[in-house]
């Protein structure tokens, strides 16, 4: 039957197309577009990415490894806090900035991801929480290195190339953010779909199968951890030469929570559901601040409880409930009968 | 069945070390003195087994006699409390449960354990991808691996699921996962499977697919089989083990068990199949 | 020295609200199988309900058993609505919709009372120190001390000696053949949780003169919580116990002792705990 090797169904039947959706293609046309469009907020645009990505670094261990943690924020921290420290000794080029990092942040994640990969439940998000802490408390003590709460000022970033020059408005930061998010989406596009990305989604669905079928998944965990980690060190580096200034709260549970929140809003376990969930907080967040501080977080309370509560299959089914219905009306209409 | 006529062929890309060179073959599994206690339950007690290569065995025994807890201490689910295993004569007993499968060691489980949010092929290609070592390769696209799709639609055609390919595991119905269910142990390449009571569940009309696929399976493969289906385990075994409160009641060909007295009072009820 | 005494003292009666709070949490999270996120928050809600109260002449003392009955009812409503559906999802879920309600939690407090710190004004006789064998102890933090060892040894005597105690004690243990012995699990679970949201509203009021209440207490202080919790072994009374006796101990000595590393003692007991007794230290082994 099959023994020609010919497959009677496409592989993009079978879900194992990577081509780029509409959505994704979209969605990138669109923040280029918004370089030209929209000159006045590309401030803002640039946190949104730079927010994204940090959640598409947390999608990566929770939408796809299905690890919970609630202090993925310390790797952002590191990112940010060596970037920082590089430019205030007088290193301020960006790329190389960039680099150090992601292997600043890399190599914490590494050290911590063997107390994180043992645990199971309760104790490993209590562990999260507790390196999240930790190092909150660390760059809190250390003021005279990181600054403590009244952070670390005196950053200069240097002209990207030695050609652009970071401007106030924002224009050549932008399109250095567009450039690394869009680059850093592509990267995780790539690792999802491949065979380490489907034994990741396999470790979510059934850990104890996993081990069954040979598959070494304390190294794999070990390894999405670490990947995790360096890239949310990418975003804490980007937000810290952008802005040329490195927050306590970089670190702080609020940022952790809030990437938990994007990844609610846009949908885990879909590469490009990180940046959609960054839009529509920052969107949310921008609108309901201006009324009253707590307005936004009442609010914002309030939808993540609606939507852990009533979506059905919970965050990671409910946008894969909608992708399945999707797939089952396209296989009705394309489906070549396989030959018996 | 003896010794010299299955001998074991070793798994794809597989080294085995550590096997000891003779003249005569290594028994493919072997137990010695296999224990496991939680407190003071004794659920495995001494248990000895040794199976030649491509030898039809199975496990037989009450409820609660310890089988299931052998088979995890054979993979390595368990750490025995005392004894060893050996795997064509490499002590394996410290190895976590994945390595023995890569040495060729697989089980399947009682209760399905699907990766019910993958499709069919997804599940039996993450499978094959492990075996041929692409596991942690993340900068190759899964759509682009000529060499593990046919083997995945090989094994589709092995266990006739190919039509459901593209359905989500969650959406088979029983039996289909029952196969699914063996069908992730084969893509693993294994040269002993063991399988947990592989037709439980599964109406006597649905089971000819299943034991096609296990009449089916090549001598170069070991089996281990736990079953409470007599007539599954009179058909295809050529040695039984009996289990009884943790300690092999007593080992033998089929008709052997079936006359022994010890066996009949304790678990065939005196019936004779 | 008179000093490391005085620090043993503050130590214990720190643990003492610690244990008195997560008790509930402990109780809910090995019965029902819940991370419940929200406890921190009706602990706040405790703290600032008495505050309300005293601002419209109820006495400090007069307002703790109301604190407790509120909290209460609030607890048993809650478990109604949301979290016995919430016991079948994920984690994630069940820590996504606690962290969603904890955060509401925190802006309404905002609104409401705004961000700064609440104060209490505590009866004369729990002011000032007591004198015990020659150190002047806070009577306030005695009075602590000594309520929570009274109500402990209720509790203990609840779960000991009392049918109710028994069917919590087996729900804990296996809820389905404690389910199939007739046990109403149902309306366990429920008391529970009223009682152990109650037992928090109670703590929280009790908190104020120790720890401060602001509205960001429901989020700072749930890291103890769950701390107490996680290393305790959730479901035990005597695990939460030592726990807690345990991290305020080590929290209020380290700060004094090692104020440069103060918090990190205690994040580094709990992950060095954690992955010596990943169950906790009363908690089942799985």
């Amino acid at each position: 039957m099959s023994s020609s090797g010919v497959p009677p169904i496409a592989p993009r039947e079978l879900g194992l197309d990577e081509r780029f959706g509409r959505l994704e293609i979209g969605f990138w046309l669109l923040a280029v577009a918004a370089f030209f469009a929209l000159p006045g907020y590309l401030v803002l645009a640039s946190q949104v990415l730079i927010a994204g990505l940090f959640a598409l670094s947390l999608d990566l261990i929770l939408g796809y490894a299905g690890i919970v943690s609630l202090g993925h924020a310390a790797f952002f921290g590191v990112g940010a806090y060596v970037a920082g420290l590089l430019s205030v000794r007088g290193h301020g080029e960006a790329l190389s900035g960039l680099l150090a990092a992601a292997a600043a942040a890399g190599a914490v994640g590494f050290c911590t991801s063997f107390l994180i990969v043992g645990g199971h439940g309760l104790t490993r998000l209590m562990v999260t929480l507790a390196v999240g802490l930790s190092l909150h408390e660390a760059a809190n003590q250390a003021s005279s290195i990181t600054g403590g709460s009244d952070g670390l000022s005196g950053m200069e970033t240097s002209d990207l190339f030695g050609l652009f020059a970071f401007d106030m408005l924002g224009k050549t930061a932008y399109l250095y953010v567009l450039a690394v998010c869009f680059a850093s989406f592509l990267l995780v596009r790539r690792a999802v779909h491949s065979p380490f990305g489907l034994s990741l989604r396999g470790i979510r669905e059934n850990e104890r199968r996993m081990h069954a079928i040979g598959a070494p998944v304390r190294r794999r965990l070990i390894e999405v951890y670490t990947l995790a980690a360096a890239l949310a060190g990418v975003a804490g580096a980007l937000s810290a030469q952008t802005t040329e200034f490195v927050g306590i709260e970089a670190l702080g549970f609020d940022r952790s929570a809030g990437a938990l929140v994007m990844l609610v809003l846009g949908g885990a376990g879909r590469a490009y559901g990180a940046f959609v969930g960054s839009c529509l907080f920052m969107l949310l967040q921008t609108i309901f601040a201006d009324i009253h501080p707590a307005y936004w977080q009442f609010w914002m309370g309030c939808a993540v409880m609606l939507i852990a509560f009533f979506a059905r299959g919970g965050i990671l089914g409910y946008a894969s409930a909608v992708f399945e219905r999707l797939a089952i009306v396209r296989r009705g209409r394309a489906a070549p009968r396989p030959g018996t | 069945m003896t010794a010299s006529e299955g001998r074991v062929e070793p798994g794809h890309g597989r080294n085995v070390p550590g096997s000891v060179a003779s003249g005569a073959a290594q028994p493919a599994l072997r137990a010695v003195g296999l224990s496991k206690s939680f407190g003071a339950f004794r659920a495995n007690d001494g248990v000895d087994l040794s199976l030649p290569g491509g030898a039809r065995h199975a496990l037989i025994g009450p409820n609660g006699a310890g089988k299931t807890t052998l088979v995890n201490l054979l993979t390595g689910r368990l750490a025995p409390s005392a004894g060893d295993v050996f795997l064509d004569g490499e002590r394996v007993t410290s190895l976590p449960e994945h390595a023995r499968v890569a040495r060729g060691m697989t089980r399947t489980f009682q209760i399905n354990a699907l990766f019910d949010g993958l499709s069919v092929f997804e599940s039996l290609l993450l499978a094959v991808c492990q075996r041929r070592g692409q596991g942690a390769s993340w900068w190759r696209r899964l759509s682009r691996l000529d060499a593990e799709h046919r083997d995945v639609w090989s094994l589709l055609d092995r266990l006739r699921l190919s039509a459901d390919a593209a359905l989500l595991t969650r959406h088979l119905p029983y039996g289909k996962r029952r196969l699914l269910e063996i069908g992730l142990a084969l893509a693993t390449g294994p040269s002993i499977l063991l399988l947990d009571e592989p037709a439980s569940g599964i109406p006597a009309a649905e089971s000819r697919d299943m034991f096609e696929v296990i009449a089916a399976l090549p001598r170069s493969v070991t089996l281990l089989f736990i079953e409470h289906d007599m007539g599954l385990v009179f058909r295809f075994a050529e040695r039984i083990s009996v289990l009884v409160a943790g300690r092999v009641l007593c080992e033998g060909t089929p008709d052997e068990i079936s006359k022994d007295a010890r066996v009949r009072e304790v678990y065939l009820g005196g019936a004779v199949p | 020295m008179a000093s490391f005494f005085g620090i043993v003292f503050d130590g214990v009666a720190y643990g003492s609200l610690l244990f008195l709070i997560s008790i509930g949490l402990s109780v809910t999270m090995g019965l029902m199988n819940i991370v419940n996120l929200a406890h921190g928050a009706f602990a706040m809600f405790g703290g600032y309900l008495s505050v309300w109260l005293g601002a419209r002449g109820v006495p400090f003392l007069a307002t703790l058993p109301v604190c407790f009955v509120a909290l209460g009812l609030a607890g048993a409503a809650c478990e109604r609505l949301f979290y016995q559906r919430l016991r079948r999802r994920s984690q994630l879920d069940q820590v996504l919709f606690t962290i969603g309600f904890t955060f509401a939690a925190v802006a309404a407090a905002t609104f409401v009372w705004g961000p700064a710190e609440q104060r209490v004004d505590l009866p004369a006789a729990l002011r000032g120190q007591v004198q015990l064998f020659g150190v002047g102890l806070g009577a306030y933090r005695l009075f602590l001390i000594a309520l929570v060892a009274v109500l402990s040894a209720g509790l203990v005597a609840l779960v000991e000696k009392t049918t109710f105690g028994a069917r919590v004690r087996a729900a804990v243990d296996d809820e389905h053949v404690s389910a199939g012995l007739g046990i109403p699990v149902e309306r366990v679970f429920c008391l529970t949780f009223a009682f152990g949201s109650g037992l928090a509203g109670l703590g929280g009021a009790l908190c104020i003169d120790v720890l401060g209440l602001e509205p960001t207490f429901a989020l700072k202080y749930l890291v103890y919580f769950l701390l107490v919790v996680s290393v305790g072994g959730a479901g035990s009374l005597a695990g939460t116990a030592v726990a807690s006796i345990v991290l305020g101990l080590f929290d209020v000595a380290g700060k004094y002792y090692v104020p440069e590393v103060g918090a990190f003692i205690i994040y580094g007991l709990m992950i060095v705990l954690l992955l010596v007794f990943p169950a906790g230290l009363y908690g089942r082994r799985t």
